[in-house]
């Protein structure tokens, strides 16, 4: 008999399928599909202190095995989120979530963090220094060692709940920035965020997304999450969550075994609504072929390879 | 909304490049006129969301147009190919908001989720008058499957070569209406809009990530707030549209 439970800062989960921020919204849409509570967890929709309309559209364009989106933070800010979304999230979702947070300035992370935390149903917080499609922030705070440290330590000053920053791609050393979340308090690191990329419409010769660039995100990034999984698993000792084109259980079990403790699913909800729920149904027939009987056995098990 | 398997009973071509092609699967979850699949395509991430034009208890019709390499592929599927599918996307038409002499205006592939919808409204015993504009003869589908259905039926194309030349509103203008249904391209939207004399409900289009309101990529603002073209439209309300 296989368990499939993992450890996350200090809260159990089921299992270790947590669908990823901005591709699950707040949970509804999916909830009329099948029963949430069959998750880990999940990281809702990204929210920052102000309403956010986000960019104009087209916001979406296809890769090949994959796709780039350029919402750009869209929310109802977070007094709405606490006054409307979480209540509705309530009814329908009876685990620990996980609050994705966003900002523009050191204060407006502090602000929102320190809302959210107060909240029951939150179970971590995600602090999310890597969304490349807003200006004047999100993306700049995850380039720089010393602004993801900022960040990480203003948010920890105020808040009581474990901490997991988000980290963007989009960098020359990922490794040195997670040592420095790590350093100035973090309980956890999410990695990775969508990689920038554009398309160009071959009938108009312009950019496809309104906004020119935007996040490459889908099955096609699975090899360079991976990697970055891997290195960034080894250097720091809290636990990494593991995303970037995760769409089946094996894919699943290849991020635990590069050092993910749980593991987000993003752009597969968009393609197939219902893959968190199958992959979670696979999860220990799969386990079971390759001969493992809890994740405890597996993670990290590539780095010695 | 539903996921399910479909097969195709029926692909083939309407014009030079509009196709016509049938489904058989599951139809109970489509719940009004102007909703919309989104079809996974072999070799393709996300899917392809195309207007419903007409169903039944087992069968569902849709008419798309070749634009891209998607669609390139869908029109090269055969009889008997499996296809999986989101149904019933999408709020659809509101025929209650509808008055007694209603008129439906599609233009080129606008047209298709016009014909549940001239059903629906014949059957509730209201008075429909249905505006099909095209850019030329060659271009024009489902006039005859229209006036089958016992619509008054009007045609535009642009180059005169078929009907009334010109464009929608040139017939719309000298219509006598008290409610119009309208789907198609946006400097269409943007004539009617000017000439419209009723309240009405324009069915929009926006490149889409999900179709069922997850990914907030096809958002757009109304007077009524934000909204998702795929969720919360793809009809929208003339009055809580922002030009």
């Amino acid at each position: 008999m296989v368990n499939t439970k993992v450890n996350l800062c200090g809260i159990e989960l089921d299992n270790p399928i947590i669908p990823a921020s901005g591709t699950f919204g707040f949970g509804y849409e999916f909830a009329e599909l099948y029963d949430i509570n069959c998750l880990g967890t999940f990281s809702f929709k990204g929210t920052t202190k102000d309403p956010r309309f986000g960019n104009p559209t087209p916001r979406i364009a296809e890769c090949d095995s994959g796709m780039i989106n350029a919402v750009g933070l869209q929310n109802p800010g977070v007094e709405k989120v606490i006054s409307d979304e979480l209540p509705k999230l309530a009814k329908c979702f009876s685990k620990p979530v996980m609050a994705n947070v966003s900002g523009f300035s050191l204060e407006e992370y502090a602000y929102t963090c320190e809302k959210i935390d107060k909240q029951e149903q939150v179970g971590w917080l995600e602090v999310n220094i890597s969304c490349p499609n807003v200006h004047g922030g999100g993306m700049s705070f995850g380039t720089s060692p010393e602004a993801a440290a900022e960040v990480t330590k203003a948010v920890k000053a105020v808040t009581t709940k474990p901490v997991i920053i988000k980290l963007s791609p989009n960098v020359t050393d990922i490794v040195s920035i997670a040592k420095a979340c790590e350093e100035a308090g973090a309980d956890g690191i999410s990695l990775i965020n969508t990689l920038l990329g554009m398309r160009i419409d071959l009938k108009t010769r312009k950019p496809v997304i309104a906004n020119k660039m935007g996040g490459f995100s889908g099955a096609a990034i699975k090899p360079v999450a991976l990697r970055m999984v891997y290195q960034v698993s080894q250097a720091v000792k809290v636990p990494v969550v593991g995303m970037g084109g995760v769409s089946n259980a094996r894919d699943v079990l290849e991020f635990i075994m590069a050092g993910a403790t749980a593991v987000e699913v993003g752009a597969a909800n968009l393609v197939n609504p219902y893959v968190c729920k199958e992959i979670i149904d696979e999860l220990p027939e799969v386990m079971a072929k390759y001969g493992i009987n809890n994740f405890n056995e597996i993670k990290g098990c590539a780095y010695n390879g | 909304m539903n996921r399910g398997i479909y097969q195709i009973v029926d692909n083939k071509h309407l014009t030079k490049d509009i196709f016509e092609m049938k489904l058989e699967g599951e139809t109970s979850h489509i719940t009004a006129p102007g909703q919309f699949l989104n079809i996974q395509l072999n070799g393709f991430y996300l899917r392809r969301p195309i207007s419903i034009c007409d169903y039944d208890d087992k069968t569902v019709t849709i008419i798309y147009k070749v634009v891209g390499v998607g669609t390139e592929a869908m029109a090269k599927l055969n009889k008997g190919e499996k296809l999986d599918i989101l149904c019933g996307l999408g709020n659809g038409f509101d025929t209650a908001k509808s008055g007694e002499k209603a008129v439906l205006i599609g233009g080129g592939v606008g047209v298709p989720p016009m014909y549940n919808l001239c059903k629906k409204l014949l059957a509730e015993g209201k008075g429909v008058s249905v505006i099909l504009g095209f850019n030329t003869k060659d271009e024009i589908f489902y006039e005859d499957e229209f006036k089958a259905l016992g619509a008054d039926v009007y045609v535009s194309t642009v180059d005169g070569s078929y009907g009334t030349k010109g464009f929608v509103t040139d017939i719309l203008k000298d219509l006598k209406y008290d409610y119009f249904f309208t789907c198609g391209p946006m400097p269409m939207f943007k004539a009617i809009e000017k000439i419209a004399e009723t309240s009405g409900q324009y069915s929009f289009e926006e490149r889409m990530g999900c179709g069922f309101g997850a990914c907030m990529g096809c958002s757009c603002k109304t007077k009524y707030g934000n909204k998702r073209i795929c969720r919360d439209g793809p009809v929208l309300e003339r009055e809580e549209i922002i030009w």
